[in-house]
Order: C-alpha cells, then sequence, then structure tokens
C-alpha cells in the first residue's frame, strides 16, 4: 500500500486569522500555525472534525462531493446514513425521507441501517469466534481506526475485521442496480450520505481493505435544504423503500452498535477525549478478560454528532428514538457470504510519531527535547504555532521550527540585543 | 552499556486519580523512541501495576526507569511498610488490599505475578518498616 495518507479535513486559507485555537484541540496535535495559517500534517490527522468544530472563523473545511457528480452516470443510488433520519422532526415513517432522497435525482436508495443489520450478525459469529481477540474493538468509525493504526500497535489485533456498513451498503446496492439494470458497474454511481470528513476518507483510503465500492460522498448538511422540501412533497404517498429495522438505525447513536451485538459484555465510549482514555487503559490491560467488545465513536453522542450533519447531537439521538419506534428489531435480509464482508488486508502499524528510526537516534533526539524545554517557560501559550512548549521542541529538534518562534526567547534575545547596542553606543 | 536515558517519576499516594501517570509517560515516550510493540506493552502493564502498589500500599515513592540499548529498567523504590513474606506475595490471587481499594476493582493479588509474567528478571528487597524496591529489566 501506498504511504502517502491523505485526509480530509482542509484549510480555507484566506479565512485562517492564525488565531491558535485548533492547534490546542487537535487530539494527536497535528496542527501548527505558521506565517499566521494553520498547517495540518496529513499523515497525523485522523479527521476528527475537532479543528472545524472549534474554528471561530470557519475557515477548516472537509473535502466532499457535491449532488451534480450524479450527471457523470446512467443510473445512481444513495446511501443514507442512519444519523440522517436524526435530522429530522416528527418523522413518523422513514419511507418519506428515503422517498425525499430519491426525489433529490437519485434513481434508487439502500439504506445503511439495512448493512447494519447484516454487520450486526457478522460481527457476534466474529466475536464469538475469537475469544483470543476479545475485547474487539469496533471499525465503523474510520477516525477510530486510524488512531488505532498510528497511536496504538498493540490493539491493532482487537480491530473488527469487518467492513463498515456504508460499504457493505456500496457492494450489495451496486449489484442490485447491475442486476436490475444491465449496466455496466462504472455507469452506475454510487453516493453515500455522510456524517463526517472521516467516512470521506475511508471512501478514498479504506484501511483494510483495497478500494471502496462508494463513488461518492455528500454531506448531510449540504443535502438538507433540498431533502426537507422534496420530504414535503412526497409525505403524503411515500413510496415503500425500508430495508431495515430499530437494530440498523441505532448504529447512529452511541451504544447503537454494541446493541446490536445482543450481549452486555460491552464498553461504548463517544466523544475523541473519551475515545483516547479507553484505548490507552485497553493497552494497560486495565479491562476486565471476559469483556468482549468495545464501541468507539469519536463524536459525542456517535454519529449523530458529525460536523457534516445539521442538528445538536442530543436533539438529533431524540430524533432517532422517535423514529425507532415505529420500526421491528430487525429486517430480514439475504445471506451474505463472509468474503464481502471480512477485511482483505491486514493493518499495519504507522508510527508517524517516531523520532527516528532506530533507538539511539531517538534517544538523542528526546533528551535534546528535555534540555530544550528547560529554557522555554513552559506557558504552552501557543504563540509560536505549536499547542505545547514541549511540542515546538519537538517541532525544532525535527528541523520544522527554530528557537526564537517561541515569543519568550526572542523578547529576551531582543532585550540582550539592545543592551549589546546601548554598550557599543555609550549610553 | 551506558544508560543513554533516564526518567525519574515521584509517586504520590494523596491522589488516587493520578496512580498511572508515570506508566502512561513512559509508554508516550517508548512509543516516540520507536520501541517495539511488544516491549511497550510489557512495560506498561509492569509498571503501572507496580505504580498501583506504591499508591495502594505503601505511601508513594520514586519511579526511575533507565534505558539502554539492551534493556529496560525500572527501579521502583517506596517507603512504606515492606513485605513481610515476598514469596507469599507473589503468589497469584494473595492480597492483603482492604475492602475500598477491593470496592475499586483492585486487590485481586495479580498485581505481582503480572509482573514476573511481562518482566525479564525482577528482584524484590524490602525492610519492615522502611519500604520496599522493585527492580524489572525488560530487554530489548
Ligand atoms: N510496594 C508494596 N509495599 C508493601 N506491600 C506490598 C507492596 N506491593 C505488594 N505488596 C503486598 O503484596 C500483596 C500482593 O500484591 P499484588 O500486587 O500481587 O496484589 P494486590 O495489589 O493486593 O492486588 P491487585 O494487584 O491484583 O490489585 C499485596 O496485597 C500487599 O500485601
Ligand atoms: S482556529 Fe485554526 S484554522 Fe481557525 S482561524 Fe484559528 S488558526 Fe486558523
Ligand atoms: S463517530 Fe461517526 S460521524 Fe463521528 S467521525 Fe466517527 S464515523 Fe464519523
Ligand atoms: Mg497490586
Amino acid at each position: 500500500m501506498d504511504n502517502s495518507y491523505d485526509n480530509s479535513v482542509y484549510l480555507l486559507e484566506n479565512q485562517c486569522k492564525g488565531c491558535t485555537n485548533c492547534i490546542k484541540h487537535c487530539p494527536t496535535q497535528a496542527i501548527r500555525v505558521r506565517n499566521n495559517k494553520a498547517v495540518i500534517t496529513k499523515n497525523k490527522c485522523i479527521d476528527c472534525g475537532e479543528c472545524i468544530r472549534i474554528c471561530p472563523h470557519h475557515a477548516k473545511k472537509a473535502k466532499r462531493d457535491f449532488i451534480d457528480a450524479i450527471k457523470q452516470y446512467k443510473y445512481t443510488v444513495a446511501l443514507p446514513a442512519p444519523s440522517l433520519y436524526a435530522q429530522v422532526n416528527h418523522l413518523d415513517d422513514v419511507n418519506i425521507i428515503l422517498t425525499g432522497i430519491k426525489k433529490l435525482g437519485f434513481d434508487d436508495v439502500f439504506e445503511v441501517s439495512a448493512a447494519a443489520e447484516i454487520i450486526s450478525e457478522k460481527s457476534r459469529e466474529y466475536i464469538a469466534e475469537n475469544r483470543d481477540k476479545w475485547p474487539v474493538i469496533s471499525t465503523a468509525c474510520p477516525t477510530v481506526v486510524r488512531l488505532v493504526q498510528v497511536r496504538f500497535p498493540n490493539l491493532v489485533d482487537n480491530l473488527l475485521p469487518l467492513i463498515t456498513p456504508a460499504e457493505l451498503a456500496a457492494k450489495l446496492a451496486r449489484q442490485i442496480a447491475m442486476d436490475e439494470t444491465g449496466l455496466k458497474s462504472e455507469e452506475i454511481g454510487i453516493f453515500f450520505l455522510s456524517p463526517c470528513p472521516s467516512k470521506v476518507t475511508a471512501a478514498k483510503n479504506p484501511i483494510g481493505y483495497e478500494k471502496s465500492d462508494i463513488d461518492h460522498v455528500l454531506a448531510i448538511k449540504d443535502i438538507y435544504p433540498a431533502l426537507i422540501s422534496a420530504m414535503t412533497e412526497v409525505a403524503a404517498n411515500p413510496e415503500d423503500l425500508v430495508r431495515s429495522g430499530k437494530i440498523g438505525i441505532s448504529w447512529g447513536i452511541t451504544g447503537g452498535e454494541a446493541a446490536g451485538l445482543l450481549s452486555d459484555s460491552y464498553v461504548a465510549a463517544d466523544g475523541i477525549g473519551n475515545v483516547i482514555s479507553v484505548l490507552e487503559d485497553l493497552e494497560d490491560d486495565k479491562f476486565n478478560k471476559d469483556l468482549e467488545f468495545i464501541e468507539l465513536n469519536a463524536c459525542n453522542g456517535g454519529c449523530v454528532g458529525g460536523v457534516m450533519t445539521v442538528e445538536n447531537p442530543f436533539a438529533a439521538k431524540a430524533k432517532l428514538q422517535h423514529i425507532r419506534k415505529y420500526l421491528p428489531v430487525t429486517a430480514p435480509h439475504d445471506e451474505v457470504d463472509d468474503d464481502k464482508t471480512t477485511w482483505t488486508s491486514d493493518v499495519e502499524y504507522e508510527p508517524v510519531f517516531e523520532l527516528a528510526d532506530n533507538l539511539k537516534e531517538s534517544m538523542a533526539k528526546m533528551a535534546q527535547i528535555d534540555a530544550l524545554c528547560e529554557e522555554f517557560p513552559g506557558l504552552d501559550c501557543g504563540c509560536c504555532g505549536a499547542p505545547t512548549c514541549k511540542a515546538l521542541a519537538e517541532d525544532i529538534v525535527r528541523g520544522v521550527a527554530k528557537k526564537r518562534d517561541c515569543i519568550h526567547i526572542l523578547r529576551e534575545y531582543i532585550n540582550k540585543l539592545s543592551d549589546d547596542i546601548s554598550i557599543i553606543s555609550g549610553d | 552499556m551506558p544508560n543513554l536515558m533516564e526518567l525519574k517519576y515521584q509517586v504520590s499516594n494523596e491522589d488516587f486519580t493520578r496512580a498511572g501517570e508515570a506508566s502512561s509517560d513512559v509508554k508516550k515516550k517508548l512509543k516516540q523512541l520507536g520501541v517495539s510493540p511488544d516491549v511497550i506493552r510489557r512495560v506498561a502493564i509492569a509498571l503501572y501495576e507496580g505504580e498501583i502498589n506504591m499508591v495502594i500500599h505503601a505511601y508513594g515513592g520514586e519511579i526511575t526507569v533507565t534505558i539502554s540499548e539492551e534493556q529496560i529498567t525500572m527501579t521502583l523504590a517506596d517507603r512504606g511498610p515492606g513485605i513481610p513474606d515476598i514469596d507469599k506475595a507473589m503468589q497469584a490471587g494473595f492480597s492483603t488490599a482492604p475492602d475500598n481499594v477491593r470496592n475499586l476493582g483492585f486487590g485481586a493479588g495479580m498485581g505481582l505475578p503480572n509482573m514476573k509474567k511481562n518482566s525479564d528478571t525482577i528482584d524484590i528487597s524490602t525492610e519492615i518498616g522502611v519500604g520496599t524496591t522493585v527492580v524489572m529489566t525488560i530487554n530489548l
């Protein structure tokens, strides 16, 4: 696999004021402000969306596609994430939202929640058959998978080696479309309606398999206004399109995936800070040996908290619970072979935080970092563009920053210069 | 072989929520140094158990971790009550942890056996009323 990792969060340069708010909130310290602009180090970014949430100037954006891309295809299918259902008030019938989506210009819709029910079943089997991998860590949130890959080498083996519900939905939808229309695969466009940039990245750079079946990823918030009006038009007479039940739709909120396992031996954590502490504890063996499963969602509340959604996650959760009421526990699904749902490539640890590639050199660098930290005031003020004094020290040792980027060091230097000048000029 | 790096941590028994800070910092540093994942896992587990023991059974103390190109040495020195019978303490399931500590999920008597299991050598010297020093090494 190619090493260049391409994330989806990017900077709108002309909007960035260099205020340093984002550098402090990045959980992997992937952002620096240089020349008054925020710069993201791609291979450290896990697309959690925290900087998009925090930026007061809306300078951080998520790369994504837009709906006019449907024109490139003869036939298109939309895959709504379950979190989309949670954006709508008083929705009693999922068919209204699904018919509304079709009305936006798609030829068909295939619910991600339907595929989620199949993944729930496959997960139950995998967990039952792989006791040595307990606790199995969910892989539905691509941010979590990437985080484990770059920061938790010892947990890579615990990752659930199954494709995401969105990915399975894409596969199944493509097959159905090909069977029904007789068109070739490339004439069919599969569009995922996503809550987050992380899933945009997963469609471009999948981890655990070679190529995604998703052709385009649209943001829920971009299609939202048009969807709401389309829904009012179709509300009186929606088509019958629902293919999922409570289990599938619950994947949109934290604990939903775990509930689908029908076992209570699980931990479900949401919010990137909580996710990191659970992974840290897991790495130190702090959980019981009989814990079966750990569900982790980078966003508060689960995918309903994604940065490309509209509603706040708490209101969204209530809405999802309302919709769920009217549905059966699960819908019937055709049998899907394991090889369709299982990862096809190994996930390898990528040590992006390593200082050097051998111990001796790394230790020398770490000693330099410690020495530099002694010189800095330890205020972590961020004025240098790095989130902490320590991070600046690391940047200096890596050769990408200099000591006088610290404004306190710079001030001392200037004071000294002016003293020297006064000595020379004799006053 | 000279030690290339030494890390020192004061462990206090005053704030239970801070127990584990030393092992978590060591873990972070070892990742930056590019030490193998398996060694990191064993160091993290052994050190965390030792750190918790210093907090629960002693009154805190000092942890010193030295790293050379061949091995990692962890020295945990406390000023606690000492261990009357080391062989007994090393047995899986033996614990003198009081109820309030057991309620927090500790006291299974698995700490020392886990430390032994995850290190290449372990040496405990102890004196009643003076303190205990545990030295563990893990080969790189
Ligand atoms: N640093 C220490 N000072 C004094 N006594 C100790 C120390 N470390 C361990 N002990 C004694 O050895 C016993 C066994 O320790 P061990 O770590 O194996 O189990 P535990 O701490 O009681 O329970 P667990 O580690 O499973 O939570 C302890 O109960 C305690 O009596
Ligand atoms: S938060 Fe970051 S991206 Fe936004 S203006 Fe400040 S420095 Fe720029
Ligand atoms: S929790 Fe869901 S919405 Fe948030 S990053 Fe993960 S997959 Fe995306
Ligand atoms: Mg113990």
